[in-house]
């Protein structure tokens, strides 16, 4: 009994840190940046006001909105929080690592994108279908390269399942792969385009012709916004752990061995703050780059992960 | 004898359709009740021969029939084995949701134009396509291949009275014909070895199953079947007649055509691929996996560049059929080196494919019948906001949709999914090229897939959301009840297959068995009929209804927490500006939609975009006119077919000077002819 407890009390403890831990980050970002140009920031808590103000306020539809908008901001933020209970975050003990792999994770991922940009086609503005169409050309060469980078991982690790392969790349001695070293550099430059920020799309920006991801949820209000605004914020959460899990799982509770637990959320902690760190040196030194220089940046990021699995295939 | 087993109820739907195509002249006056009448019995001879396929894969033996029909000395032979029972199922599924859809659809050409001819080619057709999967020697596979070509073709001009339905109908008979040449050519080599050059009997598929083809003989006869099949298959660079026969043909002929047809060119490649000739050379699977990759990514690109409809569907099945013959290329490859297992896998992908694709497929053509019956529109650039009138066909295309996309937990997914698995278990190969090869072609399969969503999201949102963008207000009605239940059925089978795929990789698993001696259902469903794990639990797991009930339960939990029935929901009007004039042609369409596909992948196309500006006369400033012209055509129709058009015409000009008109030159020809017999013989 206490057997079967312990993964069930695993799981729910990691989807409410998945929930809790996101804003925390986009607000620990957004200190980083401020204090970088020499602003002062609103707090390290402030999304969570930012959430909790957009629940209270009323919801505004626009008047040919079907079925299809109201629903997408459930789909969305119901996708992101089952992707987050499959994701190792805090342990690699999770009841449904089994039932979902890292394509599955992927494909979960692209159904909440693939009803955000039919939610921006459906208010019939001009925004918004030029934010889906935007978002599905960055998504169209985003996805394949993130399947071959994690594909070259899971070449490594022989296992499609994120979790197996966290628990094979801490139990094998430490060694150099070229082929990681190629994924490593490909998923980087894909979770930038992914969760849309800066040099692919400026998270912070109000001009409608410079957006990508804000276009496709221009027409939202209330909590509809709420769960979206949420939604992105999980969304770069857990692009910076699955980053985690498949290149630096070091730190996370290994199966049956929940003493560690304590640890590995002090270790996420100080990853995810390095990660913080890096994005935001990322985002102060570069520009946002024109949006059809987008498929050059994405179509290297491919190259690389493409030539992670040859090297693989060729010197391993 | 025949009653009960599998091969007799197959030839008694054979029957039942080739009865209904004979009485149907008869009832042509009276056509509601013909259209009724004939569906009903296609429908019910479906179901027959779903029955008859269903049992033939559990059974897992082969049923022989010899009829003595055919010339002298050499009968029709019949075999029905596991392989040909799957792919009767494809046929009799679709061709089931298919007639049942047909009964409402229909019922539109009454008053306008008759239906016989329809009804009886549909008929045909349907029972010749079950013929091809029957048939077990060379002669009665041609007669039927014939047989299912011919009535197509009278099915893709039914509507013959417009110029480019009839052109799409004769360029569609001539590949098919040429394709059918080289299948011929393949299957008289092949008998030629089985019995000699002298003997007819070797023409039975049995006798050359136990023959012994040289090394070279046996690639020639591969590769010539392969084009012949990839005509029918609609391989680049074979495609051009896909994309003018599916539009061309009604609605519920092209999903039969895009759903099943297609599939019986890939079951002769898998017939005579791994059973009649026994792969063994890596070559050959190289071979299928080369055009198979093109053949997906370049039908995708092409998709992604059509405003018409049923164009960009009848490319999407370009696009499907690759995916389909990356599988079986892979199977080869695998089973040339002795892993068995494998090559079980690839192939269990594969035809796990050729089943969802027959259904989703099916699906989004009945859909797309449906919308240009209520709008009469067949450019996607006319259409828009039909999510509000079109109550039944918004929610089953989108699960059309979702499925081609290939998102779980509908069935594209599964397939995906296991395709993706087999390149990944590919351990390093003897060749280099192959090492090469392998993860190039997941690279290719992985960006088909994320096109593959582009695409659809473009054809939804163009189609049924936003505004109306055409230029007159039409009046839109839902589908007739026959043609909502045949797409709910597809709908439903598309979930259903993508929610239990451990019963269907048992069911099938016969298949790869009996070809390649190695099964995936023991590790398939080693922990559980919940867990689809195709070699260990480890390795790779995925449980679909798990997945269907998490997501269930997961966006039932989010709507029930956040969503609130205090806090009111407001109608208002669109954020525009403030520029207050808000137009129907201010939404992105479907050229702009694809317009970042045309800026990166516009170097493989002939691309002519030119724009103008008018402006008013006195306000010359100020533009309040735009002219807009795109103009993209395929590369490949330059390069792959003028050049045989042009020289054929060239050909017949030079052997029509022969012909004087005048009759001493004849009467010279036939003494000529006349002295050269005698002399050399």
């Amino acid at each position: 009994m206490t057997k079967n407890i312990y993964p069930i009390l695993i799981e729910s403890l990691q989807v409410v840190t998945v929930l809790v831990a996101s804003p925390v980050l986009v607000g620990w970002i957004r200190v980083l940046k401020c204090w970088s140009q020499g602003r002062s920031s609103a707090g390290v808590f402030q999304p969570f006001r930012d959430i909790s103000k957009l629940f209270i306020k009323e919801t505004v539809l626009a008047e040919n909105a079907s079925w299809i908008f109201r629903a997408a901001p459930y789909i969305v933020f119901g996708a992101t929080v089952m992707a987050g209970a499959i994701i190792p975050v805090i342990s690699v003990d999770l009841p449904l690592s089994a039932t979902a792999d890292i394509i599955a994770l992927v494909a979960l991922f692209a159904i909440a994108r693939f009803f955000l940009a039919l939610a921006g086609l459906d208010t019939g503005t001009a925004f918004g279908g030029m934010g889906s169409s935007r978002e599905m050309m960055v998504a169209s060469l985003a996805e394949p390269a993130m399947l071959m980078s994690i594909f070259t991982v899971s070449l490594v690790n022989s296992s499609t399942s994120l979790s197996q392969m966290a628990l094979v790349l801490t139990s094998n001695p430490v060694v150099l792969r070229p082929s990681l070293a190629f994924a490593l550099l490909a998923f980087v430059l894909i979770a930038i385009a992914e969760t849309g920020r800066i040099p692919v799309d400026n998270p912070a920006t109000h001009l409608e012709l410079t957006m990508i991801h804000e276009a496709m949820i221009l027409e939202y209000s209330g909590r509809h916004l709420a769960l979206l605004e949420w939604a992105n914020m999980m969304k770069l959460f857990l692009f910076a752990t699955i980053g985690i899990a498949c290149f630096f799982p070091w730190g996370i509770a290994l199966r049956d061995n929940t003493g560690m637990l304590p640890a590995a959320f002090i270790l996420l902690a100080v990853k995810l703050a390095l990660i913080g760190v890096f994005i935001v040196v990322v985002e102060t030194m570069l520009a946002k780059m024109r949006v059809f220089r987008v498929p050059e940046f994405l179509g290297s990021a491919f190259l690389f992960a493409t030539l992670g699995m040859l090297s693989y295939f060729i010197l391993e | 004898m025949l009653a009960h087993s599998p091969l007799g109820l197959a030839t008694a739907s054979i029957v039942i359709l080739l009865a209904t195509a004979a009485i149907a002249p008869i009832l042509s006056g009276r056509q509601k009740f013909l259209i009724s009448f004939s569906f009903i019995t296609t429908a019910f001879a479906s179901l027959v021969a779903l029955f008859a396929g269903y049992a033939a894969v559990t059974g897992g033996g082969a049923e022989s029939l010899t009829l003595p029909i055919g010339l002298p000395d050499l009968p029709f032979y019949l075999r029905f084995d596991p392989l040909s029972g799957f792919f009767v199922t494809i046929v009799a599924l679709l061709g089931f949701i298919v007639s049942v859809y047909s009964i409402g659809y229909v019922k539109a050409f009454v008053g306008h134009r008759s239906v016989t001819r329809l009804v009886v080619f549909y008929c045909l057709f349907m029972a010749g396509m079950l013929l091809v999967l029957l048939s077990d020697d060379a002669y009665f596979f041609m007669i039927s291949w014939e047989l299912m070509a011919v009535s197509s073709y009278f099915l893709v001009c039914f509507e013959d009275d417009h110029a480019q339905n009839r052109r799409a109908a004769f360029l569609y008979l001539l590949i098919a014909h040429i394709g059918a040449v080289f299948i011929l050519l393949s299957f008289g080599l092949m008998a030629g070895f089985a019995k000699g050059f002298e003997n007819f009997s070797g023409y039975s598929f049995s006798a050359m199953r136990g023959s012994h083809i040289p090394e070279g003989w046996a690639t020639v006869a591969f590769l010539m079947a392969f084009f012949g099949f990839a005509a029918k298959a609609g391989v680049v660079p074979l495609h051009a007649w896909l994309p003018e026969a599916h539009p061309a043909a009604p609605s519920n002929v092209s999903a039969l055509m895009s759903g099943v047809m297609l599939k019986t060119a890939v079951y002769g490649i898998i017939r005579v691929g791994f059973d009649l000739l026994h792969s063994s050379d890596w070559r050959w699977g190289g071979v299928v996996l080369v055009f198979g990759l093109v053949s997906a990514v370049m039908g995708i690109l092409y998709a992604l560049m059509q405003n018409d409809l049923k164009r960009l569907l009848a490319y999407s099945s370009v696009e499907h059929i690759g995916i389909i013959l990356v599988c079986v290329g892979l199977a080869m490859i695998f089973k040339s080196f002795g892993m068995g297992l494998l090559a079980s896998l690839a192939l269990m992908a594969g035809l796990y494919h050729c089943l969802n694709h027959a259904m989703f497929k099916g699906l989004l053509f009945m859909g797309a019948g449906a919308v240009l019956h209520a709008t009469h529109e067949r450019s996607m650039e006319g259409m828009g906001g039909l999510v509000h009138k079109l109550k039944w066909t918004a929610p089953l295309f989108l699960v059309g949709c979702l499925s081609i996309s290939g998102l779980p937990p509908f069935n594209g997914f599964i397939s995906e999914w296991l395709t993706f698995q087999s390149f990944l278990l590919s351990p390093a190969l003897p060749s280099p090229l192959l090492n090469l090869l392998i993860p190039l072609g997941a690279a290719l399969v992985a960006l088909t897939g994320a096109l593959a969503a582009r695409c659809f999201i473009k054809v939804y949102g163009v189609t049924f959301l936003g505004h109306w963008r055409g230029e007159h207000d039409t009046v839109v009605h839902e589908a007739l009840w026959p043609m909502r239940i045949g797409m709910l059925l597809a709908a439903i089978s598309c979930l259903a297959l993508g929610v239990l795929p451990t019963f269907v990789i048992g069911w099938l698993d016969i298949i790869p068995e009996t070809l390649l001696a190695a099964k995936i259902s023991t590790s398939a469903s080693a922990s559980g009929w919940l867990w689809l794990t195709p070699v260990a639990a480890e390795r790779a797991s995925y449980s679909a209804p798990i997945i269907f009930i998490g997501i269930l339960v997961i966006f039932a939990a989010v709507y029930l927490v956040f969503h609130s029935r205090t806090t009111p929901v407001r109608r208002a009007p669109l954020w525009d500006c403030g520029l207050g004039k808000f137009t129907n042609r201010m939404q992105y369409n479907s050229t702009s939609f694809s317009m970042p596909t045309r800026r990166i992948y516009g170097f493989l196309f002939n691309i002519k975009e030119t724009v103008k500006y008018g402006s008013n006369r006195y306000l010359t400033m100020l533009n309040n006119r735009v002219l807009y012209h795109l103009r993209i055509r395929d590369r490949l129709w330059n390069i792959c077919y003028q050049p045989f058009s042009d020289a054929s015409f060239w050909l017949a000009r030079r052997v029509g000077k022969l012909q004087h008109g005048r009759i001493q030159i004849y009467l010279l020809y036939s003494f000529l002819t006349l002295i050269a017999l005698l002399v050399f013989t």
